[in-house]
């Protein structure tokens, strides 16, 4: 009796080859970015102290400064948050059905939305809030607008995926019993998508709520002005009350969103 | 008791000539179907998969685009029609599904009237007003397939038989003139395919309407059917009576003889 000896292996000669080679090219670009750029070896190895030393400054964090300005203007990031998220959804939704191939069969409909959905993501917000700041002038609006414009992308890509991702069996028995393309989009898409809408609306307005609070480095309103003012003016102790109550604001968001989302799936 | 010939002039007439439908050009699926249907009951038609039977039941409510040829509903040419006549067209004719097709994050009783959908605004949808009128009906339909009780339950919570007549009470409610089952019992155990069959035929009855079924079944087609239409190939090559069906037949249909026992 000879047993039978079969031959496995996961990776070909060839395919190790490959691999092999594209860990060497990763190692080198890793030398070769090291070597780029430039770091300061005096101040590299200085930063622990530094930081040490900005700690102490921060300490003991300026409570009393929370009332003075830090509310108001935490008050006022929400709302640039909450606002920025409201209006993206006046553009995002008929973006996203016209990107969504299940429901405009056109290409040139496709081809409209994505380029405006592109260029809202490819510019970051904080270059949007310039703009809008040069615009109408610092404040909430220029906020507003940079939080919206720059949700719109997310948004509309994130929804027209979760439309084309729907069971078209309900669809196709709605059109047959005769229904408008408006009773077909409420009473057959609208009910499938709705836990994904309420998903990702919430989830860029949790990221909206962390972004508005940069914003203000712009002068486009919001906690970050006081944070900009603050540091200016190296008063740490005020930064740190600032910095404090962002990240107590951004955990809060994130433990209601999570949530909401339970009770609506 | 109609006559025929009272039939034919009937709102339930339809009338399929010459019926083509090529998904890739130069490849028809349907090569030219003729069926005139001017009788009420369950006409079954009988086939392997992919012999163009469901291509043929979404033809006739435009569900897919004929390639050639005219079906006459209404006095009109269903191929022709457009836009707010095809709707007016299509809301007389019911159709069931065989993965049932309800929204499911709906209620079953929203999902039974969703088959006025085409009778109302979008705007009336959207407020979900319908009227007293209808949210009787709905309920009396609930009644009659038996499921009252779950009214207000999700349509997700069903099972597969109960979820399918929640789609006949749906095609149902749309006050259809005909009505088409596109494989109504394939995801079904014998026994639930038998009560939808009975549900079919009782509404048949009732509502004194043709119901064309697509079915692979043949001896369930053989206990409804008062007519049964053999496609094979893209061709219909039997259309009769249920007893006139003859293992030659079956094996022109579908094929092969050892199945036949």
């Amino acid at each position: 009796m000879t047993t039978m000896h079969s031959h496995w292996q996961r990776f070909t000669l060839k395919q190790k080859l490959s691999r092999y080679s594209v860990y060497i090219v990763l190692l080198v670009a890793l030398i070769q970015s090291i070597r780029t750029v430039e770091v300061i070896p005096e101040f590299f190895y200085d930063a622990p102290e530094q930081m040490a030393d900005m700690f102490t400054r921060m300490w003991p964090i300026d409570f009393a400064f929370y009332s003075v300005s830090v509310h108001d203007a935490m008050i006022e990031t929400l709302n640039i948050a909450t606002l920025g998220t409201l209006v993206t959804l006046i553009f995002a939704i008929p973006l996203a059905l016209m990107n969504a191939n299940n429901v405009v069969a056109s290409p040139i409909s496709h081809w409209i939305a994505r380029f405006f959905l592109v260029s809202s993501r490819s510019v970051n917000s904080l270059v949007w809030a310039l703009l809008f700041v040069a615009i109408f002038g610092p404040g909430v609006m220029a906020g507003v607008l940079a939080i919206a414009f720059r949700s719109v992308g997310f948004v509309g890509k994130l929804l027209a995926e979760a439309i084309e991702e729907i069971n078209m069996g309900p669809i196709e028995a709605l059109r047959a019993t005769g229904a408008s393309w408006a009773s077909v989009l409420l009473k057959g898409y609208w009910p499938q998508i709705l836990p994904a809408f309420f998903s990702i609306v919430l989830f860029r307005w949790d990221i909206n709520v962390r972004e508005s609070a940069v914003l203000g480095l712009v002068g486009a309103g919001g906690i970050g002005v006081v944070l900009n003012n603050a540091m200016n003016l190296f008063e740490w102790q005020r930064v740190a009350m600032a910095l404090l109550a962002i990240f107590a604001v951004v955990i809060l968001a994130e433990i209601i969103v999570v949530q909401i989302r339970k009770k609506l799936i | 008791m109609t006559t025929a010939t009272d039939f034919a002039s009937s709102p339930n007439a339809l009338n399929i000539r010459g019926l083509q439908k090529e998904y890739v050009p130069g490849k028809p699926i349907l090569k030219g179907i003729d069926i005139e249907i001017n009788s009420p009951g369950i006409i079954a038609i009988i086939g392997p998969s992919g012999t163009g039977k469901s291509t043929l039941l979404r033809c006739i409510n435009r569900l897919i685009e004929p390639t050639a040829g005219e079906i006459i509903f209404h006095q009109s040419n269903l191929c022709l029609a457009k836009g707010r006549q095809l709707r007016q067209l299509r809301r007389h004719v019911g159709m069931v599904f065989q993965e049932y097709n309800l929204v499911e994050r709906l209620s079953v009783i929203e999902n039974v009237l969703t088959g006025r959908l085409g009778y109302m605004s979008a705007w009336n949808a959207w407020r979900r007003k319908f009227s007293q009128t209808d949210i009787d009906m709905a309920f009396q339909l609930l009644e009659s397939v038996g499921l009252t009780e779950h009214a207000n339950k999700r349509a997700d919570s069903l099972s597969g038989g109960q979820r399918q007549r929640v789609g006949i009470a749906r095609a149902v409610m749309q006050d259809p003139h005909i009505l088409l089952a596109d494989e109504p019992t394939s995801s079904l155990d014998p026994k639930t395919a038998v009560e939808i069959m009975e549900l079919l035929e009782k509404f048949a009855e009732e509502k004194n309407i043709p119901t064309l079924v697509n079915i692979h079944d043949v001896n369930l087609a053989r206990r409804f059917a008062k007519r049964m239409i053999g496609m094979s190939d893209g061709v219909v090559v039997y259309d009769g009576a249920p007893e006139g069906i003859t293992d030659a037949h079956l094996k022109q249909i579908y094929g092969g003889e050892s199945w036949l026992v």
